[in-house]
This record gives C-alpha cells, structure tokens and sequence, in this order.
C-alpha cells in the first residue's frame, strides 16, 4: 500500500479505521443488521458468508441459501419469471410516478396526460417506461407460462402453483386491460368499448356483468374511477397476494422444476 | 439443567474420587466418552430418562458392585451400553446428495444482471419510442376500425367468425378452464420432452393458434375490420 509510506496517510487510516470500529460496534448498527450479518464485520469471500448473505438478509425471504445447480442456468428459464415480478416492481415505481400528475375524471384525465407529458420533468420518458414495460408484462407472464408446460413443471407437485400462475396471468391481462382506458384519448374508449362489448355477451348476467365493470350503461366518467380504482390499487393487491403464495409454492414444492 | 438421578451422582462422584486417587491411568480409550460418564452436567436428559427407566430393576444388583469397587473400566469410569443405534435407522441418507450451489452469488448475480438488462431495453426504448396518446375520447367519433389492445385481438378475430357469446365466452372460457386443469389433466409422470409427444403438440397448437389469430387481427385488419395486407393498404395498429 502506498499509504504505509506516509505517516500522515496511516494516521488518517487508522481514525477511519477506529470510526469503522465505533459504527459497527454501536447499538443502532446492531440493531439494524442482524448477527451473521455481512454488513457487521464485512464481506470475505466463503462458504460461510456466501450462506450469510442470503440468510441474514430480507432476500431469505425469496431465496434458500442454496439451490440446484441446474436452476442457475439461464436457458432453463430464460429469467422469465423473475422478469415478470422485476417488471411489476418496475410499473409500480412508474406507477406511482405517474400517479402525482393524473387526475381520473373524463373532464381532466386527458389534460392530465398531455401536461405530464409536456411540462413535467422526465413526465413523458415514465409513461413511455410504464407504458412498454406493461406490454412487456404480458409477454413475459405467457412466456414464462409456455417455458413451463414445456417444461412439464406443471406436475406433481406443482399443480396448484400452476393453477396459481394462471390467475396471475389474468390478473396480468387485466391490469394491463385497466390501465388502458386511463389515457381517455381514442384509443383508449374504443378498446375498451370492444374489449367490454365482449364482455356484455357473458351469458344470463350478460348486462350485469358489463354494468358493475363500467358503473353505468356507457363508458364515462364514472368508468374511469372505477378502473383507475382497479388498476392503482386492488388489481395490484390482489396481485401481490397472489405472487407470495407463487413464489412461497415454489420453494415447498422442491424448488424450480428439472433437470429434463 | 437436568435433575441427575441420586444413585448415578453417587457413583459418578465415587468414580472421580478414585481417578483422582489414581492419576496415571490409561488415557487412550477415556475420549471416547467423556460426555457419558464425567458425571457434569452433560449427558442429554433424554438419554439420562431412558436410562434410568432402563436400569431401575436391575441397577441395585448390578450398580452395587460396580459403582465403589469396580475399577475395571478405563480411567476408572464403568460404562453401560444403553443402546446401540445402527447409522441407518435414525440418519437418512440419501444415495445421491443433490448437486447444489450458493443462491449469492451464482442466482443473485444473473438475476441482477437481468433486471438490469430489461430496465436499460425498457429505458432505451422509452426514449426513442413515445407511448400513443391520440386525440381526445370522443363518443361521436367510432375510429375505423376499432381494434382491442394486442392481448385481446384473438377474440376479436374469432368476433369475426362465430356468435359473440361463442367467440368472447365459451371459446375463451373453455380454453383457460383446460388450461387451468392441465395438470390435473395431464396424468403423464414423465417430464422428458420425448415422453411428452402429445401434450407438447397440444400445447404449440393451442398457442400456435392464439399467436396466428392475434397477428392477423393486429396486421391483417383494415378498415371496416376487412382483411387486407400490411404492406398494401399499411398499418392499422396502435399499441
């Protein structure tokens, strides 16, 4: 070390040093990190700190210490699952963003849109963002679907995490179906006029079912409450609830499925 | 910690003060164990319970010799087999350990990596790519055609063909209950791609069919929703 030379540059390390000592052996810092904690007496590189880092940390949550050698591999999943909740957490970042600037009645909601994405700063880069990573949610929920039945991961005893991860992917599709009407531009009413049509034709509570989705007999403003209700807050619940049970099923069943 | 049974002190005590009178014994065989028969406090109580349950009728007459005059065991303790416990029966283990690897960093580092991937795609592609926003909502003025977002244009090309509540419920419907009970369904054991002919066909087929149908409602329908091609009467697609 260079500073090994210089008194002054050693003394100056040594105060780092003791004021390293002093912060780590506090009672706040302790309280913070857990024994076994990397963050207490830092990081070498071992078996022992590998299985720290995970276990005294929140991630325990998530992952084991460890898992099957196979399961590290990309091109068994292609991270698709891990993309699909890395882009929840994306849009709900964008989301919220978005969500200081917009206002869901039909008189401002547009207004809203175009000032966000005029006056406001980084305003239209975040919707672009939310907007394409919403697309890009789909796509990579029905992928990760398709990589597991291809997989056969769907077997026992992994079924009902299956079951669970196709009521994701409608849960996906309806966020996604949600937050479409939110701009209120052209676009938005028609798709939604023909997406609700549709839903119109359910049989013997046909009227029903198209009444309680657009609180009313046509699309308005009331409409768009209630889908702003929807998307921003108990799609998103629900979601979540749904993903704890997803990815707590994971690990119960074994971890990831394979090798083939 | 544990309550030790009055004869068992006793004669721990007794076998201590007689080693002691002896120092120079045998050393060799007394690591075996030192835990048993120290007489502290470290022998499990479960162990402790057992033996004592074990040794209650007969350990007058066998406790009463050996304890304070025995000195036939090594270092002077006396030991009593309880149990011989063979390693099969109480540890499992498996014939073939799973190969594994540590989740930080081998998982953590290519989740990372990623994440980190799809945010710099997402960021790029925000920035030389707006999100439409089209002229404000305007019931007088139905735009031709009025398409569903992507994810829907598969039920709305099979509008096209079959009664609405056939095309946008039953059809829908019955693929995602199927779907749904795929597992439950599927009774094969077998996850090997070869084992699998059928189910796999089925599959590419069901996702085969939505993938044609909802291309063809996102590039190959025009106006009035008529089937026309891309490249002659251009795109009509907003996502």
């Amino acid at each position: 070390m260079a500073d090994e030379k210089k008194p002054a540059g050693q003394a100056l390390q040594e105060q780092l040093g003791q004021l390293t000592d002093q912060v780590q052996g506090s009672q706040a810092w302790s309280s913070i990190f857990r024994p076994g904690s990397i963050f207490r007496k830092g990081y070498n590189d071992s078996p022992r700190n590998r299985s720290y880092v995970i276990m005294n940390s929140v991630l325990y949550h998530l992952h084991p210490v460890k898992v099957k050698r196979h399961a590290v591999k990309v091109s068994y999943t292609l991270c698709l699952g891990g993309l699909s909740f890395f882009l929840f957490i994306l849009l709900t970042v964008t989301g919220i963003f978005l969500m200081f600037f917009y206002r869901p009645t039909a008189a401002q909601a547009w207004d809203d849109i175009q000032t966000l994405q005029t006056a406001v700063g980084f305003g239209l880069l975040v919707r672009n963002m939310h907007r394409w990573a919403a697309h890009l949610m789909v796509l990579s929920v029905f992928l990760h679907m398709a990589r597991v039945f291809y997989h056969g991961a769907y077997k026992p005893p992994r079924e009902f995490n299956w079951v669970i991860g196709v009521m994701l992917l409608q849960f996906t599709l309806l966020l996604s179906f949600t937050g479409y009407l939110l701009p209120w531009d052209q676009l938005a009413l028609w798709a939604v006029t023909v997406g609700t049509n549709m839903m119109g034709f359910t049989p013997v509570f046909g009227e029903q079912v198209r009444f309680v989705l657009l609180g009313g007999v046509e699309i308005g403003t009331d409409t768009l409450l209630r889908w702003y209700t929807l998307h921003v807050l108990m799609l998103p619940f629900v979601v979540v609830i749904f993903m704890a049970i997803h990815f707590w099923r994971v690990r119960k069943d074994g971890g990831i499925s394979g090798p083939l | 910690m544990t309550e030790i049974p009055e004869h068992l002190r006793k004669r721990a005590e007794a076998a201590k003060a007689k080693a002691q009178g002896a120092a120079g014994g045998g050393d060799a065989p007394a690591g075996d164990a030192p835990a048993a028969a120290s007489g502290d406090e470290k022998i499990p109580s479960h162990l402790l319970d057992r033996g004592t349950a074990a040794g209650d009728q007969p350990a007058p007459a066998a406790g009463g010799p050996a304890a304070p005059t025995g000195g036939s065991g090594p270092d002077g303790h006396n030991q009593r087999l309880l149990t011989v416990v063979k390693s099969g029966s109480i540890q499992d283990t498996k014939a073939t350990p799973q190969d594994k690897v540590h989740v930080w960093p081998h998982l953590l580092l290519a989740e990372f990596l990623a994440a980190l991937a799809v945010t710099l795609f997402t960021l790029l592609f925000s920035i030389f790519v707006n999100a439409p926003l089209l002229e404000l909502a305007d019931f007088n003025k139905t735009p031709n055609p009025s398409k569903a977002p992507w994810y829907f244009l598969g039920l709305q090309e099979l509008l096209t063909m079959f009664h609405p509540m056939v095309a946008g419920v039953t059809i829908p419907g019955i693929g995602l209950f199927v779907l749904i009970l795929a597992p439950y369904i599927d009774k094969n054991p077998s996850k090997r791609p070869e084992d699998r002919k059928f189910a796999i066909s089925l599959m590419t087929v069901h996702l085969m069919f939505w993938a044609v149908l909802v291309m063809i409602g996102s590039f190959f329908r025009g106006p009035g929703f008529n089937f026309i091609f891309p490249w002659n009467s251009g795109l009509f697609f907003e996502l």
